[in-house]
């Protein structure tokens, strides 16, 4: 990020000038619409000793998710349900200002928003991961780890969690119990045999900066720095929004958040369909698939 | 040794290589665009990410800076979901503040600090998959992504491990190879001259045996070194296409 804003004042008079975005054509500086997005890579299942993993590359902002399933006991206000555990890992890789502990705190920040947009009945059906009522059950860790940031982090990190939860298999387990009473708990030997989560309800987030009087979805760093506040809205495939935050230092009026937070249905949906419609296709190859990960 | 079989009597391996024989090895080098040099390598099913940034001003205090040479800076982070067991922390653990103080010492003895004085040069290694030999991955990673920085080496650095097994020297230990307990070398050799630019050992060995140890690591550390040239040379092959000439 440190190079972008050496050059911040210069865009910013670029900007003044209207050179960052040409609105009344719809164009920006890169060729995109104001409601377009990258080109999306989408690869999943590349980290073999996960229960579900992917990579995602969006521009130049490349995210690796890796799921882990293990077994947890439920917590006490929920007995019958599993939970999610998120952790996210701003590694040096990506900007070496995440050296040591610099990328803790926006790492917080992801991992707690992730929590938010999570923070609902419909999302993931938590039920599935209950093995024995207040006893045991899956604790799913999903551990974000950020290679390389070209701007948007929040709705590509949300794309690579849904392809992974979409990846993830976690093994069957049946509960045995004996006449005493005690519990024993068997793991099936079949290793095909496992429950899939359904991901139909997992949203997306979708980010619309605001630079000068219009908004744009996946904003690069170049447009990141030029936008004064911007609007996060996560969507599910229907279009229903789960969760809403204003990041930036700058203000936005009422009215403009209600025309983003249209735009960001609209756009969701798109979106969704089309991660939808690629994992499909990802899986129907089976395992005659050429995993490309990151020799590609 | 009860319960597994680490060398059969045919002489294979547990995942049926010969003693001497290195894993699958492919790398990439120029993963990421933002960084000045970078490398994926997967060695088995050991993956590692190594980025390179510099050489640069120095960050943070200045009294660090060196007056005569460039000041070489690690950090080694394993994924959370990299190992069997998930790990807490990705990095700032004891082992990894080890390894990174290893790859210093590996790395300050192969780059040309002196070219670039009161500089600091950065190398990032992230393992994303952890299978045996996370050290040798490393250093073959890191290697390949300061040669893509374009930073000046003495040499390549090419590191393996080793192992001693029933009398037979085992090289390029996988996991299952490494829990087993039992002595562990690791190497890192500049081929060229032969120079070893880092040496540990674990657990007892007699001396005898030591080396024949050292000799199968140097020589897998060679075999390594002839993977990486190849794809050295196809990476700037490709890159001069690019380019036009």
């Amino acid at each position: 990020m440190c190079r972008i804003f050496s050059h911040i004042s210069s865009l910013k008079v670029a900007l003044r000038h209207g050179h960052i975005c040409n609105f009344k054509e719809d164009l920006r500086v890169d060729g995109r619409g104001c409601e377009d997005y990258r080109c999306v890579e989408v690869e999943t299942d590349v980290v073999s000793n996960t229960s579900g993993s992917a990579r995602v590359k969006l521009g130049h902002t490349d995210i690796l998710v890796g799921v882990k399933a293990e077994m947890g006991t439920p917590k006490l206000e929920k007995p019958n349900e599993g939970y999610l555990e998120f952790f996210v890992d701003c590694s040096a890789n990506a900007t070496p200002e995440f050296e040591g502990r610099g990328g803790d705190d926006l790492g917080t920040e992801i991992a707690n928003t992730l929590y938010r947009i999570f923070n609902n009945k419909s999302s993931v059906d938590l039920k599935t991961l209950c093995i024995s009522p207040r006893e045991h059950c899956w604790v799913l860790y999903v551990d974000v780890l950020l290679l390389e940031c070209g701007g948007n982090l929040f709705d590509a990190i949300s794309i690579a969690v849904k392809a992974a939860l979409f990846n993830t298999s976690i093994p069957r387990v049946r509960v045995l119990e004996d006449e005493e009473g005690s519990k024993d708990i068997e793991l099936s030997d079949d290793p095909y045999d496992c429950i899939r989560l359904s991901v139909e309800n997992v949203p997306c987030i979708v980010t619309l900066c605001k630079i000068g009087y219009r908004h744009v979805v996946d904003a690069t760093l170049q447009e990141e720095a030029c936008s004064l506040a911007s609007l996060l809205v996560s969507v599910t495939s229907k279009g229903v929004v789960t969760c809403m935050r204003k990041v930036g230092k700058g203000s936005l009026d009422p009215e403009s958040i209600f025309e983003m937070m249209e735009t960001g249905k609209r756009v969701g949906k798109v979106l969704h369909a089309s991660l939808q419609s690629v994992l499909h296709k990802e899986e129907s190859l089976g395992p005659k698939r050429q995993k490309v990960g990151f020799l590609g | 040794m009860a319960g597994l079989e680490l060398l059969s009597d045919q002489g294979y391996r547990v995942d049926g290589r010969r003693a001497g024989e290195l894993r699958k090895i492919q790398a990439r080098m120029g993963v990421f665009a933002q960084a000045d040099g970078s490398a994926y390598i997967e060695q088995g099913n050991t993956k590692a990410l190594a980025v390179v940034y510099g050489p640069h001003e120095i960050r943070g205090s200045r009294a660090r800076a060196l007056p005569d040479r460039a000041l070489v800076n690690c950090q080694y982070s394993s994924a959370t979901f990299s190992t069997g067991e998930r790990k807490r922390r990705p990095h700032g653990d004891r082992k990894s503040c080890e390894m990174g103080l290893q790859l210093r010492q590996t790395f300050e003895a192969a780059i040309l600090t002196q070219l670039h004085p009161r500089s600091q040069i950065d190398i990032y290694v992230q393992v994303l998959q952890a299978d045996g030999g996370t050290y040798a991955a490393c250093v073959n990673a890191a290697t390949l992504a300061v040669l893509d920085a374009g930073i000046p080496m003495r040499d390549f650095v090419c590191a393996c491990s080793a192992g001693f097994v029933d009398g037979t020297a085992l090289a390029d230990l996988s996991h299952v190879e490494e829990a087993a307990g039992g002595p562990q070398l690791a190497l890192a050799l500049l081929p060229a001259s032969g120079q070893i630019a880092l040496l540990e050992m674990d657990a007892r060995l007699h001396e005898d045996h030591l080396e024949r140890v050292l000799e199968a690591a140097a020589q897998a550390a060679r075999d390594v070194h002839t993977l990486l040239d190849r794809v050295v040379r196809q990476h700037v092959r490709e890159a001069s296409i690019l380019l036009g000439d």
